[in-house]
């Protein structure tokens, strides 16, 4: 258990988190407009999502289907039967002065989603709900000294929220739990996961309590917009919780807001969340009647998920449960991985893909997608090392340049000249020429200090730069100090 | 000689196909009509440029002999009603300017059927009311007064402004919407035929809502046939109201056959209300008398719940009207009041855009949906309605159609009932838990008070049958005989 310490003693966090994923569609949940990010305000509006009056709803199909597909891929319950119902509030940027959403009657009921602990052991944490609802507008406060602009082309978007039991314990396992539940919304297409443009945000419940004891009055902190931002929330929360408890005082329950500046949760002002919503069933919106046929036929064509790639990875590639939990995190690696390993040694692709691959991925801030580096450079150039054409150490130097390049490893290995020595005669001269230069050091040898050897592979390696074949090298070597 | 705006829609439709007179001449009858009847104060706004163009479309169609249903006729609109590029009010001043984007689906199927605009009507301030007095532009009048008495009454409402201009003459034919019976009772109060349809026959997109899951458009004319024309051109599935029902829409007229042997008519014991006038009762007796004189069988029925909807209409119709009427905040369109901040900004606004009437119920709404009170009102109101709609798919097991008053007195004066909102509310008693159940109903007028105003008597069918409502308001009108004219009409002797 990850408890953390107070000055009374330990106390465990218990988190629940509450995430708003925007819907992959080229439409809205109840209306035809756009959905595109990034356009000029107020040109992706339908009368529908202004509000007009007369304006009617009608149900989108295709994001009916993609959180069927999202509940499946969280294996939770499908709904047969769920209900649309107002949630009523007045403010500038919601043009009903109410959200259609669904309270009572979810589309998805209990799911799970997976954890892989950095120990290797998983970690289940329970999904109560996914339902659908519509997306507010956008208010501009920074455009006008006195007025408020209200940007509607958000106005409706479908969004999934999706609320986890209250099963997380610390700010890693948050952490982890948001960037599996993003993996698996990607792997399935239903959510882009891209927190910079709002399209995934996230709602803590925070609260403490002695381990094992009561549960502690829990506190909402809206619309954390990055994963390190909800860690930190969720840090120093709790610290500030635990704090108020052992100076003898009493949590009260509210909604905050976290100063991503500041590192530090704050109270909304009252007015922002004083809000009685007045939940009833939309009389817009017949109840949504699902065909059980057509959730099976959602379920056949479910893509392979994230867990299932995990234990494939394993069994196929015999891969470390760590390895393959890395490779699977995000569904392009995991096709890059697979398009590398294909033919050839498995472990070697995922060390390549891992380390030298990631390592240059991250430098340059690119993602797998925009590799320099494509999978079929690379499995060439794994190809280099095992048909000893170059050696695994040059092999580094030759990535390093493809990535610099963007030529092949084949040609690089070519124009540089690095290609591996495997005639025993060039290595035999270099092994003699180091042990004539080297005669005292051969003495030592024999006289029983097998411990230079390394030193004398070291030598041989440097005076061919590197591109003897290090079996070759050894064996020869091996020999010929044997005298 | 009786005069263009005395026609009936079916009469017109054969003068005009028959080249008798041009759609031309009978939009002028009508115009000069529309300005006639100026002191009943029934339309919001008169478009008589769109009117003259509509007709020469419809005469240019009529000239190729592709006359469509309502080709040439010329109707009324309640200004509930989006219409596209005309000033659309719902009688409230919140809406002011209000030029919508796009047409209702109502009005135009109505155009593709070849019909004429004259202008919008006016009703209830967002047609909540049952007397057009609470409209932010005035009362209308009915043209119909008492005998000896020239007190001005109330047309009735919501839908007042449309019964009393096609009772004038103003208008061949008008739409209304009917949340609680604001098409039949007005149809009552004016003398004329007022049906609506069952929920989800008509779409409501382009109407501006009140109580979505109540509200339904329908025809408002001066006889059945009218009624069964108008309405085959207004119905349909529309995809972009996910409540509009996908049936296919049946040739109406062709159910008046005038003949009703073999069908049970059920006569719900419940609708005796206390305080009912006797000639209400009379009239009712007299109708029965009717249907069973065309062939039909009268069978007591029973609908034990009646007594509980007016309280579960007067709970769900408002819970739902404080929702659909928060999008009048001053943000995007109509009346704007500034505020130092953006709740001053919607206080202004609201407390400046909505009438005492629109205010109560979206207080009453709000209240009845808040937490704490949610279960205690409007999930028990729903459950009533659930109970109310069992009522009648019970008592359909034992008669093909119910007959019943549309409304328990006769039109009242203007400010009669203003300063008791529950008895204005009791109006609706007979008319209110057809809506909560769906169906249909169609008032037909029927007979004279003692004091010469008009009555209705209500026909209510199965779910989708219009037919049988239109049939047996058909039977009843040639029983009838009702030939009674308003003391003011607008059309004149051409």
């Amino acid at each position: 258990m990850s408890l953390i310490e107070g000055r009374t003693g330990s106390w465990e966090i218990v988190i629940g988190l509450e995430v708003h994923a925007q819907v992959i569609s080229q439409a809205k949940l109840f209306s035809g407009a756009a959905t595109a990010f990034g356009a000029e305000p107020n040109t992706q509006v339908s009368p529908v999502d202004a509000a007009f009056p007369g304006m009617l709803p009608v149900i989108n199909r295709y994001c009916v289907e993609q959180a069927v597909r999202t509940g499946l891929g969280l294996e939770a319950e499908i709904n047969l039967v769920s209900v649309f119902d107002r949630k009523n509030y007045f403010y500038a940027d919601l043009p009903a002065g109410y959200q259609i959403s669904q309270y009572k009657r979810p589309i998805v009921g209990k799911g799970k989603v997976v954890l892989d602990m950095p120990d290797g052991t998983t970690r289940e944490i329970g999904i109560t709900r996914l339902h659908l609802e519509q997306d507010a507008g956008k208010s501009l406060h920074d455009q006008h000294a006195e007025y408020t602009y209200v940007d509607l082309n958000r106005s409706g978007i479908a969004l999934m929220e999706i609320v986890s039991e209250p099963d997380l314990r610390t700010s890693e396992e948050a952490g982890a739990y948001l960037k599996k539940l993003r993996s698996i919304l990607r792997y399935l297409g239903t959510c882009d996961g891209n927190m910079e443009e709002g399209s995934l945000r996230c709602d803590c419940n925070v609260s403490v309590r002695k381990p094992g004891g009561e549960l502690g009055t829990r506190c909402e902190i809206k619309n954390v917009n990055s994963i390190r931002y909800v860690m930190q929330a969720i840090e120093h929360e709790a610290r500030r919780q635990i704090e108020i408890i052992e100076d003898g005082g009493k949590i009260d329950q509210e909604t905050r807001l976290f100063d991503a500046g500041r590192g530090v949760t704050r109270p909304m002002r009252s007015k922002e969340h004083a809000h009685d919503y007045r939940y009833f069933p939309d009389p817009d919106l017949l109840p949504l009647v699902l065909d059980p046929k057509a959730v099976e036929r959602i379920r056949e064509e479910l893509p392979e998920l994230p867990d299932a790639k995990k234990a494939r990875f394993i069994r196929d590639y015999k891969l470390s449960p760590y390895d393959a939990g890395v490779l699977v995190g995000e569904k392009a690696s995991a096709d890059f991985y697979e398009a590398v390993a294909k033919g050839r040694d498995p472990k070697l692709a995922a060390n390549w893909v891992m380390g030298d691959l990631f390592g240059a991925l991250n430098r340059l801030n690119v993602e797998v997608e925009n590799s320099p580096v494509s999978a079929k450079a690379l499995g060439e150039l794994i190809d280099l090392i095992t048909d000893n054409t170059v050696s695994g150490r040059l092999a580094k130097d030759v990535f390093a340049a493809m990535v610099e390049t963007g030529k092949s490893a084949a040609a690089i290995v070519e124009e540089r000249g690095l290609k591996q020595v495997t005639d025993t005669g060039a290595i035999e001269a270099a092994i003699d020429a180091v042990m004539k230069a080297q005669a005292d050091k051969v003495a030592e040898y024999r006289s029983g200090k097998d411990k230079l050897f390394g030193f004398f592979v070291g030598q041989v390696m440097k005076a061919t730069q590197g591109k003897a074949n290090p079996g070759l090298v050894n064996e020869l070597l091996k020999k010929k100090l044997a005298g | 000689m009786t005069g263009l705006t005395d026609l009936t829609i079916a009469e017109a439709r054969d003068g005009l196909r028959k080249r008798e007179f041009s759609a031309g001449e009978l939009a002028e009858a009508h115009i000069a009509a529309v300005e006639r009847a100026r002191p009943l104060n029934v339309y919001l706004k008169e478009t008589p440029e769109r009117a003259r163009d509509m007709a020469a479309g419809a005469d240019a169609c009529l000239a190729r002999g592709e006359g469509r249903a309502l080709e040439g006729i010329p109707l009324a609109i309640k200004d509930l009603f989006c219409t596209e590029g005309v000033e659309t009010t719902a009688a409230s001043r919140i809406l002011g300017g209000f030029k919508p984007p796009y047409e209702s689906t109502v009005t135009a199927n109505l155009w593709a059927a070849g019909a004429v605009m004259l202008g919008k009507t006016n009703l209830d301030e967002f047609a909540m009311g049952s007397s057009t007095t609470t409209s932010a532009f005035g009362p209308s009048e009915n043209p119909w007064r008492r005998r000896g008495d020239n007190r001005p009454l109330v047309p009735g409402g919501s839908s007042g402004g449309s019964s009393a201009a096609v009772a004038a003459r103003a208008a061949m034919g008008a739409t209304g919407t009917d949340t609680g019976g604001s098409i039949r009772q007005p149809a009552g109060f004016s003398g004329i035929v007022g049906l609506k349809p069952t929920y989800g026959r008509c779409s409501r997109w382009g109407i501006v809502a009140f109580a979505s899951s109540l509200d339904q458009a329908g025809p408002m004319t001066r006889t059945v046939r009218d009624a069964a024309i108008m309405l085959g051109a207004m119905a349909g599935h529309d995809p972009k109201d996910s409540t509009s029902a996908p049936l296919p829409v049946p040739d109406y007229e062709a159910a008046l056959t005038g003949e009703l042997k073999g069908l049970k008519v059920g006569i719900p014991r419940e609708y005796r209300v206390e305080g009912m006038a006797a000639e209400i009762e009379q009239l009712w007796q007299q109708g029965i008398a009717w249907v069973k004189a065309a062939g039909a069988t009268p069978v007591e029925i029973s609908l034990p719940m009646t007594k509980y909807a007016l309280p579960a209409y007067y709970i769900i119709a408002p819970a739902e009207a404080s929702s659909n009427l928060a999008r009048y905040d001053g943000v995007r369109f109509g009346l704007r009041v500034p505020g130092e901040s953006l709740d001053e900004m919607y206080e202004a606004t609201r407390a400046a855009g909505f009438g005492t009437e629109v205010r109560r119920r979206i207080l009453i709404g709000t209240y009845v949906l808040s937490a704490g009170y949610y279960d205690a009102y409007y999930l028990k109101a729903q459950q009533l309605r659930t109970l109310i709609a069992r009522d009648f798919s019970n008592a359909f097991k034992s008669c093909d159609f119910i007959l019943a008053p549309t409304a328990p007195s006769a039109a009242f004066a203007i400010g009669e009932k203003a300063d008791n909102p529950v008895a204005m509310y009791l109006n609706d008693v007979f008319t209110v838990p057809v809506n909560l159940a769906g169906l249909p109903g169609i008032s037909v007028p029927a007979g004279l008070s003692s004091d010469g105003l008009p009555l209705g008597l209500q026909v209510i069918g199965r779910a989708f049958d219009e037919a049988m409502v239109l049939r047996v308001g058909d039977a009843i009108e040639r029983a009838a005989g009702f030939t009674h004219k308003p003391p003011f009409i607008a059309g004149g002797k051409e």
